[in-house]
């Protein structure tokens, strides 16, 4: 056993590691839960086996095809997008769907149906998987396709890594004429601003997001810098490839965890008027290489060790267009009055589109993404308050970014998870899944409401 | 190197090393034990850009065949001018101590069965005249110590016999290198607490293909290991002999 955490570093288990080699060998006899394990950026305890063992997928990274006349690739499930943006960017494709960081492996990006700038045109990344094999604790092998074993596929997109291991994905890429991004950035003074450039931005742009300076309050409520990007046209092919393109991230790193003291109410609002002021000032539009646009953060090594050890908590949650508004609202309100702000907050449509995946969390609406220092109960308060007003929107929270939801919410998010349960490997399991699917225990059964929330009790 | 034979292919040094030559669009032929890793490999290769990829699953410590599978090679990639040895068990030193049959795996495996393929490459390099071997060694090799004499003392051997052979194919203009890692985090080392020392199996197969690329005789990977066994090899017997090392 050894201590592992999460991306958020928070929370800390205790679980035993085991490497994966080869995609035809079989999963390792253990005693304990598996649950398979990528490049561990799932920010909560989903990417967590405490007390049992995590399957490291990294050695699963091997390509297995590419069709540069189709955009077909085929690859083992640890690959990264780093590695397939590597293989198909100079061949003219880009990848469906990508989240905001390209150090994910494809089996993560099916397990947690990331979602990207583009979700308004393209949906989910499941979306764009073809078929994947799914290797059960039984020994069987399925091939899984919308047509070929359909529930299976339906319940591994979006299923966590709970229904066995995904050891090769085939993805249908996106065709792109250069590695550029024509990218503008429109200043919006409060959520009915975003709102509109919103809805203006897109009927004409892939790409949209906005960053909220969670500090602005009162009329200023919801201000932000909406961007919007498109891959740049044929008439741009002649730029020479930045040079980010060939190298990791920018080699900056966080050295070390840095101390509490870096992060206070004073630090956190000086960024974040600073930031809103100094984009505001530059040009609003240009030409950007697809490596700052896509994944500005990537190029910070280890930018979570900014929340020194005690991490931090991520909380993304979608509300539908219905409730959105007021929604909003409220949950800006509530994040800028009570503890530590958010250093970075994100707003963004979700479209129609819908995913195969029955656990998927994207659905219509907008998705607001924040995090916050873990100071203790006063935060976990803050989230918990978030937590309520999504519920009560009708809304939904990301378990990739989640550290804390009740089963009571689980529940009340995803309505389509006892159809799930009956495909999960029964060898397989993790953190997250334990916590919002707690086994009653003796003494508490029939108390009810009385006994504290199970998240609370798995934590603490 | 653009005709390149891999011998131990599906090893984690192996095929960080055919990544790299992949992309070079190099045409390699792969050897291994098992089939299907292999054919993993090979694919791998395939799409990372390689011009052409051929592999064959054979055990190497059948030396009986080493010359055909060279032939074979030969064929497939229509001449050759590079060869990575790779292959190799890192054993058991206690139980090497019990019994011989596990001593003689390691000894076999890592020396007996290396020197035999390299006799056959050496000579058709050295026909004509044009060639660079590149053999996975140890720095296990430079000094006997009693927690793994078993497996240094093939790498010690097999380190030797290049020093030999490249004396020999010197004036042919064949490259002889010899690459010596250090602790290496690959399925070998599973079982082994990992610490500063080790290197990535891609940090080694940098190294390797740059100390190819030269033309190099003997290089250490990563570099610090040149020091660290220029300490341990000049430690006076006498001394060595009561480490515990």
């Amino acid at each position: 056993m050894s201590t592992s955490d999460s991306w958020g570093r928070f929370p800390r288990v205790e679980q035993r590691t085991r490497a994966l080699v080869w995609r035809s060998d079989a999963l390792p006899a253990v005693d304990g839960a598996l649950l398979p394990h990528g490049l561990g950026r799932s920010y909560g305890d989903s990417c967590l086996n405490a007390g049992g063992t995590v399957l490291l997928t990294a050695g699963l990274d091997r390509l297995i095809d590419f069709d540069p006349a189709t955009g077909v690739v085929r690859c083992e499930a640890g690959v990264s997008l780093d590695t397939l943006l590597r293989l198909c960017v100079p061949r003219g494709w880009f990848l469906p769907v990508t989240p905001g960081t390209k150090f994910v492996t494809v089996g993560g990006a099916i397990a947690n149906d990331v979602h990207g700038k583009n979700h308004h045109r393209a949906g989910t990344f499941g979306r764009f998987v073809r078929r994947f094999e799914l290797l059960r604790s039984d020994g069987s092998r399925r091939l899984c396709s919308p047509e070929e074993n359909p529930d299976w596929f339906g319940a591994t997109i979006g299923g966590l890594g709970l229904t066995g291991l995904v050891t090769w994905a085939e993805v249908q890429l996106s065709p792109i004429r250069n590695p550029f991004v024509v990218q503008e950035t429109v200043p919006f003074d409060n959520l009915d601003g975003f709102l509109r450039v919103s809805a203006e931005s897109e009927p004409d742009h892939d790409f949209t997001m906005s960053w909220v300076d969670c500090l602005a309050r009162g009329r200023k409520l919801g201000r932000g810098l909406f961007y919007r990007g498109n891959f740049a046209p044929t008439q741009f092919e002649r730029l020479p490839l930045a040079k980010s393109h060939l190298s990791h991230g920018s080699g900056l790193a966080v050295p070390m965890d840095l101390p509490g003291f870096c992060l206070n109410r004073l630090s956190v609002s000086a960024f974040n008027f600073l930031y809103y002021h100094l984009e505001r000032g530059r040009p609003s539009r240009r030409l950007v290489h697809y490596d700052p646009f896509f994944y500005p953060l990537d190029s910070v090594n280890g930018w979570n060790r900014i929340y020194g050890r005690r991490g931090f908590l991520q909380f993304q949650c979608v509300v539908p267009h219905a409730t959105a508004r007021d929604a909003l609202k409220e949950l800006l309100e509530r994040s800028a009055r009570g503890g530590l702000p958010s250093f970075l907050s994100v707003l963004k449509t979700f479209g129609n589109l819908r995913s195969p995946g029955w656990l998927s969390f994207p659905r219509p609406g907008y998705t607001l993404a924040m995090d916050f220092a873990n100071q203790g109960e006063k935060t976990w308060r803050l989230v918990e308050e978030l937590d309520r007003v999504t519920r009560d929107a009708g809304g939904a929270v990301y378990p990739a970014k989640d550290a804390r939801m009740s089963p009571e919410s689980f529940a009340a998010y995803f309505p389509q998870r006892e159809r799930f349960k009956a495909y999960l490997d029964p060898a397989f399991s993790s953190s997250f899944w334990r916590r919002v699917n707690p086994v009653p225990l003796p003494s508490l059964e029939g108390r009810g409401d009385a006994a504290p929330p199970a998240s609370l009790l798995a934590l603490r | 190197m653009k005709k390149v034979i891999i011998l131990g292919a599906t090893s984690a040094i192996a095929q960080a090393t055919v990544r790299l030559l992949a992309a070079r669009g190099a045409s390699l032929y792969l050897v291994g034990r098992n089939a299907a890793n292999l054919e993993a490999v090979a694919r791998d290769a395939t799409t990372r850009g390689a011009q052409k990829v051929e592999f064959r699953s054979l055990d190497l410590n059948d030396c009986e065949a080493h010359a055909s599978l060279v032939e074979r090679a030969w064929q497939a990639l229509g001449g050759l001018d590079g060869a990575v040895l790779a292959h190799g068990v890192l054993g058991d030193q206690e139980e090497s101590q019990r019994s011989w049959a596990a001593a003689e795996v390691v000894l076999r495996t890592n020396f007996l069965s290396a020197a035999s393929l390299l006799t056959e490459l050496a000579n058709r390099f050295e026909a004509q005249k044009a060639g660079t071997l590149v053999v996975i060694s140890s720095v296990a090799g430079d000094r006997g110590r009693q927690s793994n004499y078993v497996y240094g003392a093939s790498k010690g051997a097999l380190t030797v016999f290049l020093q030999g052979m490249r004396n020999r194919l010197a004036k042919s203009g064949v490259a002889v290198v010899t690459v010596k890692p250090g602790f290496v985090d690959t399925p070998m080392t599973a079982h082994v607490p990992k610490n500063k020392l080790f290197a990535s199996p891609e940090q080694v197969a940098r190294g390797l293909l740059k100390a190819a690329d030269k033309r190099k005789n003997e290089v250490y990977v990563p570099g610090f290991w040149a020091l660290i066994m220029l300490i341990i090899r000049s430690i006076p017997e006498p001394v060595f002999k009561r480490l515990k090392l």
